[in-house]
């Protein structure tokens, strides 16, 4: 199959890149690893809003009027495809229902959104303890809520998980936030672009309401967090307001803000740089989300988080750029249907160095203690890490071979920040000098039964 | 001993059966494993190859392989597989694990 786009994954920039380009008149592939569209922000969303639209809100039902444009001739929606290979020109590379299988374009957008922020802590790896985009995942597709739970960390999402949770009929026991009022007071100075943003603003005071109604207790500026258990989380510890604090709980929810999926950018060799305000690594695109790598194009969260509205403009822009590029609008009629886009997204991105300085990471999770595992697959600790610097290791690809680190089954997706920060931190270089894990495909696990059941097996010959 | 669930169901789904490390488990019929399993009281979904500790979902997307299960002797993800009647899900990397399949 060939298209003239071929989008990868199905999330609000996903989704709405495929609309916009179909209209334009360009075939398309939007492939996801999902059976239905909605990417993680409206996960499920056809099905969950049927079944608890109330609990989760009026933004999450936006995403409906987006899984409704994917209804057009020119797309062709492969759900439950996971991509595990794409090679410049364009030819990617997927499993659907057990089977191999290729699409071609000459142009690819890569929307494949975000990751939770790692944040290693002492027992993060115990049954019981998970992302809170976990636990909104289990609330959206599954209907499935913590009963006895404590959300933990820093960022707007936390306030949005508990409100939730507080609508299903199960508050957290706990809010234990990393935060300081320190980190509010130099917020203040980003306040011109928070007021701007006044709607997303009043949307997180609207939830802080929620959760102080329901008498959900706040700790903030939270340290030296652990969680405590024999095979699974039984309680968490931590200080603030100058005692120690602990908790009984059955499920730990940590989160202290997401950063860009750049696995298949990586995949591909775009440059990355450190972003010190976001604190992690950007893949290099320009305001229509074009890459240094030709043909290939990066929206949404992927590209740098701004969140489900920003992402959904973002597509739309980059579906715009390449019907320009295939002859389908003008140079004109493209610019003329940018201009409010452009516009749109200024606006929407205002408030987020507010909330980068008001809800910043957790200090002592992107510097763990020795003790502490960064890499959950090969359980490898920070202190490890640190002596591998000790004995000359410059960077995450070296550490592979000093010790194994990233090199389990997520590829380094849940340590490869820490593992740059801890060997930056150590040999007193930048993030940028130290670099980050070389990204290669399969991008995710393929069996050679489903290479043998690929469905175009003659193609490498007739090339 | 029956596991009370630290989880709560808002639906209320038709279920079938399943086997998991052996034992039958009426789950949803088309819900997300990893989702069902949790909500069954299950979890601990397996053990480390590196120091047999204890593992279960972290992410819930495809993402982090800590929900890893062996099912017709292959390790996948059970947040990315749906529930059907019969499934057979054994705890990967244990000795005896290939006995239950």
């Amino acid at each position: 199959m060939t298209r003239d786009l071929v989008v990868i994954g199905a999330g609000p920039a996903g989704m709405a890149a495929a609309a916009t380009a179909a209209e334009a008149g360009l075939s398309v592939a939007l492939l996801d690893e999902q059976k239905r569209p909605g990417g993680q922000i409206y996960r499920d969303v056809d099905r969950a809003m049927v079944r608890r639209g109330a609990i989760l809100g009026a933004d999450f039902a936006h995403g409906a009027g987006l899984t409704a444009g994917l209804r057009h001739d020119r797309i062709k929606h492969l759900a439950g495809a996971v991509v595990w290979a794409i090679e410049e020109g364009f030819r990617v590379s997927y499993t659907q229902d057990g089977k191999g299988a290729q699409v071609s374009g000459a142009r690819v957008l890569l929307a494949t959104g975000a990751l939770e922020r790692p944040m290693p802590v002492p027992g993060w790896t115990m049954p019981g303890v998970m992302t809170a985009g976990a636990a909104q995942i289990l609330l959206k597709q599954s209907g499935v809520v913590p009963r006895r739970a404590v959300l933990v960390g820093s960022g707007p999402l936390i306030y949005l998980i508990a409100a939730q949770m507080v609508r299903a009929g199960t508050p957290p026991l706990a809010l234990v936030e990393t935060q300081t009022r320190g980190d509010m007071m130099g917020a203040m100075r980003h306040l011109g672009g928070a007021l701007r943003g006044f709607w997303t603003l009043a949307k997180g005071l609207k939830l802080l309401a929620e959760i102080t109604r329901a008498r959900v207790p706040r700790h903030t500026g939270a340290t030296q967090i652990a969680i405590e258990g024999a095979d699974r989380a039984e309680a968490i510890t931590f200080h603030a307001a100058g005692r120690a604090h602990r908790i009984v709980c059955d499920t730990v929810l940590l989160h202290h803000g997401v950063v860009p999926n750049t696995q298949a950018a990586r995949s591909l060799g775009v440059t990355h740089r450190w972003n010190t305000a976001q604190q992690c690594f950007l893949p290099q695109v320009d305001d229509w989300g074009a890459t240094d790598v030709p043909g290939l194009m990066i929206a949404g969260d992927g590209a740098g988080i701004g969140g489900a509205t920003v992402a959904e403009i973002a597509g739309r822009l980059a579906a715009l750029h390449a019907a320009c590029e295939t002859g389908h609008l003008t140079r004109e009629q493209r610019d003329a249907r940018a201009g409010s886009l452009h516009r749109a997204l200024d606006k929407d991105r205002a408030i987020r160095p507010f909330l980068d300085a008001a809800y910043p990471p957790f200090a002592q999770a992107l510097a763990p203690a020795d003790a502490t595992i960064v890499c959950r697959c090969e359980e490898v600790t920070a202190g490890t890490i640190r002596a591998h610097a000790g004995l000359g290791c410059t960077g995450p690809n070296q550490a592979k071979a000093f010790g194994r680190a990233g090199m389990g089954p997520c590829q380094g997706r849940y340590c490869g920040l820490t593992v740059t920060g801890i060997l930056a931190q150590a040999n007193g270089q930048t993030p940028d000098e130290t670099g980050y894990y070389r990204i290669r495909p399969p991008l995710k696990p393929v069996t050679l039964g489903e290479l043998a059941a690929m469905d175009n097996p003659g193609q490498d010959a007739a090339e | 001993m029956k596991t009370v669930s630290p989880f709560l169901e808002l639906d209320d789904a038709p279920t079938v059966a399943v086997t998991f490390d052996g034992r039958t488990l009426d789950l949803p019929e088309g819900a997300n494993l990893a989702a069902a399993l949790l909500a069954a009281g299950e979890g601990v979904f397996r053990r480390t190859p590196v120091s047999g500790a204890p593992r279960g979902p972290f992410c819930m997307m495809g993402a982090c392989f800590d929900c890893l299960v062996e099912i017709d002797g292959i390790v996948r993800q059970a947040c990315m597989i749906e529930v059907t009647e019969g499934l057979q899900i054994a705890r990967p990397h244990e000795a005896g694990a290939e006995d239950d399949t």
